[in-house]
């Protein structure tokens, strides 16, 4: 293979981890505020059940919780691994949406956790401000809290998003082909190395856009406290 | 009739009594300064008037309309408790304006709110032309009314600043405009010059002197002796969560009868 073949094949396999990236933040980023309210709920069961959930998932390696959540269904259930179909190249589509969920779930408690700093850090003036002026609960929390909270985990949460990057590469190990897989293969086939060495700098490529992207936002929000 | 009648207010915090049993009634257009000793309770009243804390024993009633009485066990509901606080406003010690929005978008963002709330009635009502119609118009009236309030706290040249940009007394006059806007029957100040530093005291001082008005109710907490006799139309004192002393300013600061409020006094004109 040519360096440019290998170049649009890696680069094949680097379009899978984009969409599991991209996808897993689209899902993770608004669950992760549903479990930091479960967190931070008056209704006692309901806060030591979600908090336990996020203490387990934050304890344990995301390499465990994907193979749980591809294999332990079938096993549980006694039937073989699905076959959904092929997808992105090479992978089963049941693979990627396996690591999706087992992403998504991970990201989401690391997220909460950012979120219930963020949001206790807001004083309760803020919140007694919106109220004194005649504002519903839901109008105080969406009008006045949730940019100030934002703002607050911008950083935390651009440092989450940036790992999530690199930690793509360990759905791999349930047989998604991204881009590590991809380079891994050409290894074994064409027994060329170098293509493994060659996809750190499509993370460092993608890693560095983000950083940018990042600074404007935050550039953006310095204007305010 | 008056227009705010406070009756026989009690409040605990666990067994702490920080309120025990504090009556007044003030009229259309009175001043009301509330002094005191940090720790008599009158954060703790100011917070009862605005709802943010319920009192155990008591009732509240503005223009004859009784708000909350604690002998009614039935608990308001939320959008009781919203309405209720529409009749007051307040101005915290500590200012709390919104980081995140301007000068202008702090004043004017609680009507805008409520302005939404009647679109979405009027358009239920009368359909979605009409409720556009309805909102452009209030909406310029909002910004108006705003603009005017921030002109009249001296700060039309920083409408499009943030808070952070201003100044401590800057930033409680833009609260006090923005607690105007929402033209509260009665507006309460919570020690509105305690946070600032001493030179800054006068502008804010001087912006509240400027509201009083026939048609204007305020009640401040205040540790500003001078300011609380020249605009108060009356002065309550209150030690240990009760009102030890009430009266006009001549009464309270000229000839206080309980030797609690004379040695406050002491203390208070001497530092
Ligand atoms: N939320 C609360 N929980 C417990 N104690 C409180 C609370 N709020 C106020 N207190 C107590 O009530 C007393 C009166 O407080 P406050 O109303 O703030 O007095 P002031 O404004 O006159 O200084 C103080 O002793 C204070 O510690
Ligand atoms: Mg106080």
């Amino acid at each position: 293979m040519s360096f440019w073949e290998i170049t649009f094949y890696l680069a094949q396999g680097f379009g899978v981890t984009l969409l599991l990236f991209v996808l897993t933040l689209l899902f993770a980023l608004p669950l992760g505020l549903v479990f930091a309210f479960g967190a931070m709920t008056k209704f006692k069961p309901l806060r030591w059940l979600t908090r336990g959930f996020v203490y387990i998932i934050r304890g344990t390696p995301l390499l465990l919780q994907l193979m749980i959540v591809v294999y332990l269904p079938g096993l549980a259930f006694n039937y073989p691994l699905p076959k959904w179909g092929i997808f992105g190249g090479n992978t089963d589509a049941a693979y990627f949406f396996g690591a999706l969920v087992g992403f998504v779930i991970n990201y989401a408690c690391y997220f909460s956790e950012i979120y219930r700093g963020g949001i206790e850090n807001i004083p309760r003036g803020q919140y007694e401000a919106g109220q004194v002026l005649g504002m519903t609960r839901s109008q105080v929390f969406f009008k006045v809290i949730l940019k100030q909270v934002f703002k607050n985990v911008l950083a935390p949460i651009s440092n989450e998003v940036v790992t999530l990057v690199k930690d793509t590469a360990l759905a791999r190990s349930i047989s998604v082909l991204e881009i590590f897989f991809c380079a891994e293969q050409v290894l074994s086939r064409e027994m060329i190395i170098w293509p493994l060495f060659y996809t750190g700098a499509f993370y460092l490529i993608f890693n560095s856009l983000l950083t940018f992207l990042f600074g404007k936002m935050e550039k953006r929000m310095a204007r305010y406290r | 009739m008056s227009i705010l009648e406070v009756n026989n207010i009690c409040k605990s915090f666990g067994s702490t009594e920080v309120l025990r049993g504090i009556s007044f009634s003030l009229e259309k257009g009175e001043v009301l300064a509330i002094i005191g000793s940090s720790g008599s309770g009158k954060t703790t009243l100011l917070r009862c008037l605005n709802f943010l804390e319920t009192p155990d024993v008591g009732s509240i009633t503005v223009n004859g309309e009784t708000l909350i009485n604690a002998a009614d066990k039935s608990t308001l509901s939320e959008s009781q408790i919203r309405r209720n606080r529409l009749h007051f406003g307040l101005v915290f010690q500590s200012f709390n304006l919104f980081p995140q929005y301007t000068v202008r978008q702090n004043v004017t963002l609680a009507p805008r709110l409520m302005l939404d709330e009647q679109v979405r009635a009027v358009k239920k009502e009368s359909g979605r032309a009409q409720a556009q119609k309805f909102r452009a118009e209030r909406e310029a009236e909002i910004y108006k009314h705003a603009d005017e309030l921030i002109e009249r706290v001296g700060l039309t040249a920083k409408v499009d600043a943030y808070p952070c940009e201003l100044s401590g007394g800057q930033q409680q006059r833009v609260a006090i405009a923005r607690a105007l806007a929402m033209t509260p029957d009665i507006l309460c100040f919570d020690e509105p010059t305690s946070a600032l530093d001493p030179e800054l005291t006068g502008e804010v001082l001087a912006v509240i002197r400027g509201l009083k008005s026939s048609d204007s109710t305020m009640i401040v907490v205040t540790h500003e002796m001078e300011f609380a006799r020249g605009v108060a139309d009356r002065v309550i004192f209150m030690a240990d969560g009760v009102i030890e002393e009430m009266g006009t300013p001549e009464e309270i600061f000229e000839h206080p009868k309980s030797p609690v409020l004379s040695a406050f006094l002491n203390k208070a004109l001497d530092i």
